[in-house]
């Protein structure tokens, strides 16, 4: 009992920092990699050094980490917490506090039912990389992603100034609009696969179709697949689905926060991109499994381990792209916005619900 | 004709006239993985050649088009009108000949001029002071145009300029005479009178830029 617990807790620690630390890194991404996109050098200016002569070779290391521009997250993170921490006078307090938490909690406690790797057999104990091995966990992440908005609607509110509570007012109606689109498409890849079980949903991917074209969900989903990203991409709030922040028109639900709490709201985005990257992995593209690579090739322990490595290239290579896409598409008009969510999204992802069923009473 | 205007008219209107978007247009995907193709070519080129200038290899393509400012300059056009310098005459001392043109045509009022009797009555006159308020120059280059003995010209390349006060953009007849003597946290002096052998003097500065 005590060990189960003291795996599970080891499991959570290694996710959230993992997942945290990620999601700091991406400000590195974001900013090197726009910089590379563009033809520029990017950050590389933050250093410091240490004083005493012995720290040399610290000193050496540090300038190579502030000329590849590795230390300006830490002097973000020094610069947010020794802001002042202003509230408006029209807002509450309380509520203003809250919710910066109410929205990183929810993006990071969707993480915990984000398989990332096969089941690992150590000590004659298989440890399924998970963890909480929810039965429905597909219908718990989808559900912690829209409390999440929550977070950005009081945000909105309890500022009460006109441009905050526009920006949380956009956010409701983009996520609404959204919200669904990513359910309704997702419901293709239930049916599927006929599971709810991120982990068992992962171990169906795991078949091939006519014998060498891995079942993956973006092979048997394909219109689901592009549904999904979209819906999710618009579920980040990043750009070119910006429209809560807008930061050329209205700043967006988090104009009044200054300091570490805006530096939440800023973490939220990234654990969303992460956590979106990682459903995007999970759903439509083998989470951890390994193509064309036969179980029995290595000892069970080193394919679950390479299993992780391989969830992480996926992930990996999700965050690249959706940080290029951020960084190439313009940002959409509001009422394109809608018409893009209510006028195609849905009624493609409803027609996709149909389509899928059909297939699959036939092939059955 | 009316008939001209008609048919301006017609034409400017189906110039304004949308075209409505083909079904491949408006799915909008195409274009997109346009854009991400651009994008993401340059992505993977310029970060394969800044791997690759970190090891030493292709370091004539350059990654990026930036400037890494202070370290490095931009190079600039010899024809540039830069900050203001005076030239010299082979024994050190300055061309100018106080004929007062360069601070007459200055539209900005910012040339301040002492002139001193010189001994060589070729010459007749020589500055003793020669001052230019930077804080109120506009680099129209009127005085470099102006001047008959060629004694003022434009071509220091030195374009970062700034002090910690409005004093401190003054320049005076030494900074002048050897550009990059003076450094930012001097204090300014205006109006620095010297006499012919203090010219000769200074010729010895090192760090005198003059041909």
């Amino acid at each position: 009992m005590l060990i189960d617990l003291g795996i599970k807790l080891t499991l959570a620690i290694v996710v959230l920092f993992g997942v945290l630390n990620i999601a700091g890194l991406l400000t590195w991404v974001e900013r090197k990699q726009s910089a590379v996109m563009q033809d520029r050098v990017g950050a590389n200016r933050a250093v410091f050094y240490l004083p005493w002569r012995w720290a040399a070779p610290i000193n050496w290391v540090l300038r190579k980490l502030g000329g590849l521009g590795l230390l300006h997250p830490l002097a973000d993170v020094i610069k947010l917490l020794t802001k002042e921490d202003f509230v408006p006078e029209t807002g509450n307090r309380f509520l203003f506090t809250l919710a910066p938490w109410l929205s990183v909690f929810f993006a990071l406690a969707a993480f915990a039912a984000i398989p990332f790797g096969d089941a690992l057999k150590l000590f004659g104990r298989a440890i399924e990389l998970q963890v909480a091995h929810i039965d429905a966990a597909l219908l718990y992440v989808l559900a912690l992603a829209s409390i999440g908005v929550y977070g950005v609607i009081l945000a909105g509110m309890a500022s009460g100034t006109n441009l905050s509570v526009l920006g949380g007012l956009r956010a409701a109606s983009q996520m609404l609009a959204y919200e669904i689109a990513l359910g309704v498409s997702l419901i293709g890849v239930i049916i599927w696969y006929g599971t709810l079980d991120l982990q068992e949903i992962i171990r169906r991917q795991g078949a091939s179709l006519w014998g060498w074209i891995p079942q993956w969900g973006v092979f048997v989903q394909p219109l689901g697949c592009v549904l999904f990203m979209t819906a999710a991409l618009a579920e980040t709030k990043r750009v070119p689905f910006d429209l809560p922040e807008g930061e050329p028109e209205i700043i967006g639900y988090f104009v009044e926060y200054s300091g570490m709490k805006f530096g939440l709201f800023f973490l939220t985005d990234f654990v969303e991109t992460v956590l979106v990257a990682a459903l995007t992995t999970v759903l439509f593209f083998g989470g951890w499994q390994i193509p064309w690579l036969r179980p029995d090739v290595f000892s069970p322990t080193v394919m679950a381990l390479l299993g992780v490595l391989a969830f992480t290239v996926k992930l990996g290579f999700f965050l690249w792209l959706f940080m290029t896409i951020r960084w190439t598409l313009p940002r959409f008009r509001y009422d394109q916005l809608m018409r893009l969510g209510w006028k195609a999204l849905f009624p493609l992802s409803l027609a996709n619900i149909g389509a899928t069923s059909l297939i699959r009473v036939l092939v059955h | 004709m009316a008939s001209l205007s008609d048919e301006l008219l017609h034409r400017i209107r189906e110039a304004h006239k949308r075209r409505s978007l083909s079904w491949w247009e408006r799915i909008y995907l195409p274009a997109i993985a346009q854009g991400l193709w651009v994008t993401a070519v340059h992505f993977w080129r310029n970060l394969f050649l800044h791997i690759a200038h970190r090891l030493g290899l292709f370091r004539d393509i350059p990654a990026a088009v930036t400037i890494q400012y202070p370290d490095q300059q931009r190079k600039t056009s010899p024809r540039l009108r830069t900050r203001h310098r005076l030239t010299q005459r082979d024994d050190g001392t300055p061309r100018c000949v106080a004929c007062m043109l360069c601070e007459t045509v200055c539209p900005a009022k910012c040339i301040y001029i002492t002139p001193g009797e010189h001994p060589d009555p070729n010459v007749e006159k020589y500055a003793k002071s020669f001052d230019i308020d930077l804080g109120k120059c506009v680099y129209c280059g009127y005085c470099v145009e102006v001047c008959p003995e060629d004694a003022i010209r434009m071509d220091t390349q030195i374009h970062d300029i700034s002090a910690f006060s409005r004093d401190g953009m003054w320049l005076d007849i030494i900074e002048l005479l050897h550009p990059g003597t003076r450094t930012v946290t001097d204090p300014p002096k205006k109006f620095v009178q010297l006499e012919l052998e203090g010219f000769r003097k200074l010729k010895s500065n090192p760090s005198n830029l003059d041909s």
